[in-house]
C-alpha cells in the first residue's frame, strides 16, 4: 500500500526542485534577455521573449558610453584592483601555507590560530577600522587603500597550509635536505611544481572575492574614476529613470538610463566571475570542501 | 555583499581524522628545517596580518575608548544614538526570518538532491550554485528588478499579494523579507554544496543497515543522516549569524533607488557606522560602533575555532 505514497511524495519532491530552480535561475535568464528589448518592451513582452540583436547593440552602445566611457573606466578599476590583490594574496599565502605546514618555528601554532580566527569572522567587520587606519596612514584615495586589504586573505592562507600538510609526502622534502637542497630550493623546486592546483584555488577565491567586494571600495574611494564596477552599478541606479523619476524631467541634461542599459551594466559586472565559476566548477567545490569530505 | 555569499566556507576538518594531523609538530622529518626558514616563508604574510587584520582592530578600539569626552563615552554616544538601537532591531528581524528559512531550506533541499541520481543530484546543486557568482552590489541590482512589479518577471505573484508599483514592494515593513531573499539567493547554494559533502562522509554501510531495517529514505533522511551532519547546520548557523549582523550591501545599494524611500542611510549598524564616520566626521563614535560588531564577529569566530573542533590547528 506504500506505493501510491511514495509515488506522490516524489511529484510533491519534483514540485519544490522545480520550485527552487525557478527561484534561483529565472533572475538570471531574465538578466541577459533584458538588454536586449526596449524599456517600453520589457512590461508589454513575456518576461522570456528575446527582443533583437540590434537592440542589444543599441543598449550596450548606450551603456558603454554613458558619461564618457564610465563603465569601461570601472572595469579597469575592477581589474586592477582584482587582480593586484588576488597577486598579492597568492605571493604572501601560498609560501605561508608551506611554512605553517611543514616548518617548526616558535609562534606557529599562535599564527595558525589568529588565521583561523579572522579567516572566520566576517571581513565585512574588518572594513570601517580598516578604513580609519587607512585614513591615518595617508593611503586613502590609493589603489593601496584596495589592493593591499584584498592581498591579505587569511582562507587562501588555511588552505594553502592543509594542502601542503596532507598532500606533499615529507620524506620527499627531507630527501631533497639529504641531498643539500636549500629551504628556498626545497620550496621553489619540489613544494611549488606541486602546489598548482593549490595556487590556482587560493588565486580563484581571492579573484571573486575582490571582485566581488562592494563594502571596501565604497568606503575607500570617493571619486567616479576610482569606482570598481561593484560601486559603479550602485551609481548607475541613480540615473535610471524607473527607480530614480525625479531624474526624468524633460530638460534635464543627464543623460537618462532605463532598465535595459543597468541590466546590460549588471552583465558586464558579473560575466568575468560566472565564466570562472562555469570553467572552474569542479576546482570550486573541491576548494568549498576541502578537507570535508573522504578522498 | 556583506553577508557572506562568497562562502568563505573554510575546509573544515572532522575530529575523526584529527589523529592524522597530531604529528606535525614531532615529525623527525622536519628535524632539518631551521626556524629562520619557518620565519622566512611566513613573513610576508604574517605582516599583512598584523597591518591590515590586527592594527585595524587595535586602532579601533584605541579610537573608541579615547575621546575627547573621556574614557568609553564614545560607546555611551553610540548606545545613546537614537539610531543605534532600530539598526541593530532590524538586523535582528532580517536574521530570524533569513537564517531560519536558510536552516530549513539548505537542509530539506540537500537532504532531498541526496536521494537523487549523482548526477541530476550535481545539476540542481550547479544550479543552486550560480547566483553565487553573483554577490555584492549585483544582485541588489538584479533583485530591484525582481521586485519591479511592472518588470518583473515574478509580477503575478507581486500583483497577488497587491503590490503594483515598485515603492509597494519596498515598502519599509518588506525589507527584512527582502533581504532575507537576496541573501538566501547568493548564499544558500554554496551552503548545500558543504551540506552535500558531509552527506558524502557519511559511511555507506550505516545507510545500508538503515535500509535492511525497513527504513525508507525520508526516514533515513531524518532520522540519519540529519543527526549526522547537525554539527555542520550549526556551523552554516554561526557563521552566517556572525555574516548578518554585518549587514551592508543590500540596505546601502536599494537605498540608491530613490523609490526605495523606506531605506535609510543607516538602516543597519555598518551603514550607521559609515554615516557618523562620512557624515559627520565621528570617528570615535564609528570606531565604537564597529567594535561592537566585531567583538560579536571574533566571539563567534573564537567559539567556533577553539570549541567547535571544526577546524584543524594539528
Amino acid at each position: 500500500m506504500a506505493f501510491p505514497r511514495r509515488h506522490l511524495l516524489r511529484i510533491v519532491g519534483f514540485g519544490v526542485l522545480l520550485f527552487f530552480t525557478l527561484f534561483f535561475f529565472v533572475p538570471i535568464i531574465w538578466l541577459f534577455l533584458a538588454p536586449t528589448k526596449s524599456d517600453g518592451q520589457l512590461l508589454t513582452q513575456s518576461p522570456f521573449a528575446f527582443g533583437s540583436f540590434g537592440t542589444l547593440g543599441a543598449t550596450f552602445h548606450r551603456i558603454v558610453t554613458y558619461s564618457d566611457d564610465s563603465l569601461l573606466i570601472w572595469l579597469k578599476n575592477s581589474a586592477i584592483y582584482s587582480f593586484g590583490g588576488t597577486a598579492l594574496a597568492v605571493i604572501a599565502a601560498i609560501p605561508a601555507g608551506y611554512g605553517l605546514a611543514l616548518t617548526q618555528f616558535v609562534g606557529r601554532r599562535a599564527l595558525l590560530s589568529i588565521t583561523l580566527v579572522v579567516m572566520i569572522m566576517p571581513a565585512t567587520a574588518l572594513v570601517l577600522p580598516l578604513f580609519l587606519e587607512i585614513n591615518k596612514l595617508g593611503l586613502y584615495g590609493t589603489i593601496w587603500a584596495l589592493i593591499l586589504p584584498f592581498g591579505f586573505f587569511p582562507f587562501g592562507v588555511y588552505l594553502a597550509y592543509i594542502y601542503f600538510s596532507s598532500a606533499i609526502p615529507k620524506d620527499l622534502l627531507a630527501a631533497a635536505r639529504m641531498d643539500g637542497a636549500t629551504e628556498w630550493g626545497v620550496f621553489r623546486h619540489i613544494a611549488v611544481p606541486l602546489a598548482r592546483p593549490i595556487i590556482g584555488l587560493v588565486a580563484f577565491f581571492a579573484f571573486v572575492a575582490s571582485w566581488n567586494n562592494f563594502f571596501l571600495p565604497f568606503v575607500m574611494t570617493y571619486d567616479s574614476s576610482q569606482y570598481p564596477l561593484q560601486i559603479g552599478l550602485q551609481q548607475l541606479i541613480g540615473s535610471t529613470a524607473s527607480f530614480n523619476p525625479a531624474n526624468y524631467s524633460a530638460g534635464s541634461s543627464i543623460t537618462v538610463l532605463h532598465r535595459p542599459d543597468l541590466a546590460a551594466a549588471v552583465t558586464v559586472a558579473i560575466i568575468p566571475v560566472l565564466l570562472v565559476f562555469l570553467f572552474a566548477q569542479r576546482a570550486l567545490v573541491t576548494g568549498m570542501l576541502a578537507g570535508a569530505t573522504k578522498e | 555583499m556583506s553577508v557572506p555569499s562568497v562562502p568563505a566556507v573554510p575546509g573544515g576538518r572532522t575530529n575523526v581524522r584529527r589523529g592524522r594531523w597530531a604529528g606535525v609538530k614531532r615529525d623527525h622529518r622536519l628535524a632539518g628545517t631551521s626556524p629562520i626558514a619557518g620565519y622566512f616563508f611566513v613573513a610576508l604574510y604574517a605582516g599583512l596580518l598584523v597591518l591590515l587584520g590586527i592594527a585595524p582592530v587595535v586602532y579601533a578600539i584605541y579610537l573608541a575608548l579615547t575621546n575627547s569626552g573621556g574614557f568609553g563615552s564614545s560607546f555611551v554616544d553610540a548606545f545613546n544614538d537614537y539610531r543605534f538601537v532600530p539598526a541593530f532591531e532590524h538586523v535582528l528581524e532580517f536574521m530570524v526570518i533569513w537564517l531560519v528559512a536558510q536552516t530549513v531550506l539548505v537542509v530539506s533541499l540537500t537532504l532531498m538532491l541526496h536521494n537523487l541520481a549523482p548526477r541530476i543530484g550535481a545539476f540542481f546543486r550547479f544550479v543552486f550554485y550560480i547566483p553565487g557568482a553573483l554577490a555584492g552590489a549585483a544582485s541588489v541590482v538584479v533583485w530591484l528588478f525582481m521586485l519591479d512589479p511592472t518588470a518583473s518577471p515574478f509580477s503575478p505573484i507581486l500583483h497577488w499579494f497587491g503590490y503594483g508599483q515598485f515603492d509597494n514592494t519596498v515598502a519599509p515593513g518588506n525589507l527584512p523579507v527582502i533581504f532575507a531573499i537576496m541573501a538566501f539567493w547568493t548564499g544558500a547554494g554554496a551552503w548545500m554544496v558543504v551540506m552535500y559533502g558531509a552527506l558524502n562522509n557519511i559511511p555507506h554501510e550505516l545507510l545500508e543497515s538503515a535500509e535492511m531495517d525497513g527504513a525508507n529514505a525520508f526516514k533515513t533522511a531524518l532520522f540519519i543522516k540529519l543527526p549526522l551532519i547537525r554539527k555542520w547546520v550549526v556551523y552554516m548557523l554561526v557563521l552566517s549569524f556572525a555574516g548578518g549582523t554585518q549587514l551592508f550591501v543590500e540596505p546601502t545599494v536599494l537605498s540608491s533607488a530613490a523609490l526605495g524611500v523606506g531605506v535609510s542611510k543607516y538602516w543597519s549598524p555598518n551603514q550607521l557606522a559609515w554615516f557618523v564616520a562620512s557624515q559627520y566626521d565621528n570617528f570615535n563614535e564609528a570606531a565604537a560602533i564597529s567594535v561592537v560588531l566585531l567583538v560579536l564577529g571574533l566571539a563567534v569566530a573564537a567559539v567556533l575555532v577553539w570549541r567547535g573542533r571544526l577546524f584543524e590547528v594539528d
